[in-house]
């Protein structure tokens, strides 16, 4: 699908520019040429499509369909699904989490949701089809709903309730199912503008980590050597996704940045599956979302989320090494 | 008067937000107070799952993203 971009990779750097084929230099530019133009064209192209689902099913409406149907367990699933479908932003996660416990909607269900949303979203899974290709796209996403569907699911039966902010369990208290939304109804050609203008935004949001991560891509592939953290991390090391996991788990970044560079690693000799344990753990959680968390919840709750989801994260990512 | 409230927990889009909200004002000579809600319970109070939003004299009439000015300048009328 790519190979002309690959061919004008090939041109411009040795031929146009003049640089030795298999010199470091080349090959990093090389790299970051036809990386960065995949990448874009990528990322276009879901966040577009991301952007028409998502105007079909904004937020409100999923919040008031999960708030007035019986759904028998499936709520999970279709929180979790919702979850990887709304665009995230860090900054969204309190009010949407209010929203949520607002329409007397389960906590674990909820909870479905926010752990879905960083881990899965447009720009995870532009930049996951231009570097580990469909396959690997596909098992990221359905392991990311079902992370959310389970996470959900155990921190639901802990009866957490108690130890939410106490102005948080009034709203609890207060709790009543959504009426029905007053929906402006837009044809498509309608929406169109706003869709455009929503996906310019995001990808002009995430365009300078993109290129960042992979300019730091870009020098790792041309300067170290393949195969370099095979003596390190191997795929033998069984303490090797745990650690990679709790090291992540502080950290802040956006899938955005942290992808380009996880793809080197894996190319140098990292197992696929510790890579995206330790993406997964990087974006999913973080002081930064902690810190977010502290407004509606107390400390004890944020433990356990990060513990319970922490725990799954090294489950997947002994998974991935697994099935990829 | 009127009275424009910007709801947002203080991200880049809700800066964003409001700093176009004061161009719009400025530009066209409007006579509004502006005002930036950035605590999460006052926020929750006008029924928003997504910063930032654009109240005009109580009313939401934007949320979730950041607006265009002439969409703020419609918002206003």
């Amino acid at each position: 699908m790519f190979d002309w971009l690959q061919n004008f990779s090939d041109w411009l750097i040795y031929s146009f520019f003049d640089i030795a084929q298999g010199s470091k230099l080349g090959d990093s530019l090389n790299f970051f040429v036809y990386d960065t133009i995949k990448i874009l064209i990528l990322l276009f192209l879901i966040t577009f499509i991301m952007g028409i689902v998502n105007s079909y099913f904004p937020v409100d409406k999923i919040r008031n369909y999960l708030s007035r149907n019986k759904l028998f367990g499936l709520e999970y699933l279709f929180a979790s699904t919702f979850g990887a479908i709304t665009p995230f932003c860090s900054c969204s996660s309190v009010p949407l989490f209010i929203g949520f416990v607002k329409g007397g909607i389960p906590l674990g269900v909820t909870f479905a949701f926010l752990i879905t949303s960083p881990l899965v979203n447009e720009v995870a899974i532009a930049l996951f089809i231009g570097m580990f290709g469909l396959k690997a796209t596909i098992l990221y996403v359905s392991s990311g709903i079902i992370l959310g569907m389970i996470g959900g699911f155990v921190l639901g039966k802990l009866n957490l309730e108690k130890h939410l902010s106490p102005w948080v369990q009034q709203v609890l208290l207060n709790a009543e199912k959504e009426s029905d939304l007053e929906i402006e109804k837009q044809s498509f050609v309608q929406r169109l503008p706003l869709i455009f203008r929503e996906a310019m935004g995001i990808i002009r949001s995430v365009l300078l980590y993109v290129i960042i991560g992979i300019g730091i891509g870009a020098l790792m592939h041309g300067f170290i050597p393949t195969g370099f953290f095979e003596n390190y991390i191997s795929k033998e090391n069984p303490f090797a996704v745990p650690l990679a996991v709790i090291f992540g788990v502080p950290m802040y970044s956006n899938a955005a940045g942290v992808l380009p560079i996880i793809q080197v690693f894996v190319q140098k000799g990292i197992p696929i599956g510790t890579a995206i344990a330790f993406m997964m753990a990087v974006v999913g959680l973080s002081i930064p979302e902690a810190t977010l968390l502290k407004k509606v919840m107390t400390w004890k709750l944020i433990a356990i989320f990060f513990s319970v989801i922490t725990f799954f994260i090294i489950i997947s990512g002994y998974l991935f090494n697994i099935l990829l | 008067l009127k009275t424009i409230k910007i709801l947002g927990t203080g991200c880049a889009k809700c800066k964003a937000t409001e700093q176009a909200v004061r161009n719009v004002i400025a530009k066209n000579n409007i006579d509004a107070t502006v005002e930036k809600v950035e605590d999460i319970q006052k926020i929750m109070e006008y029924n928003i799952m997504s910063t930032p939003a654009l109240v005009v004299d109580e009313i939401v009439k934007i949320k979730g993203r950041v607006p265009s000015e002439s969409e703020i300048l419609e918002a206003l009328k």
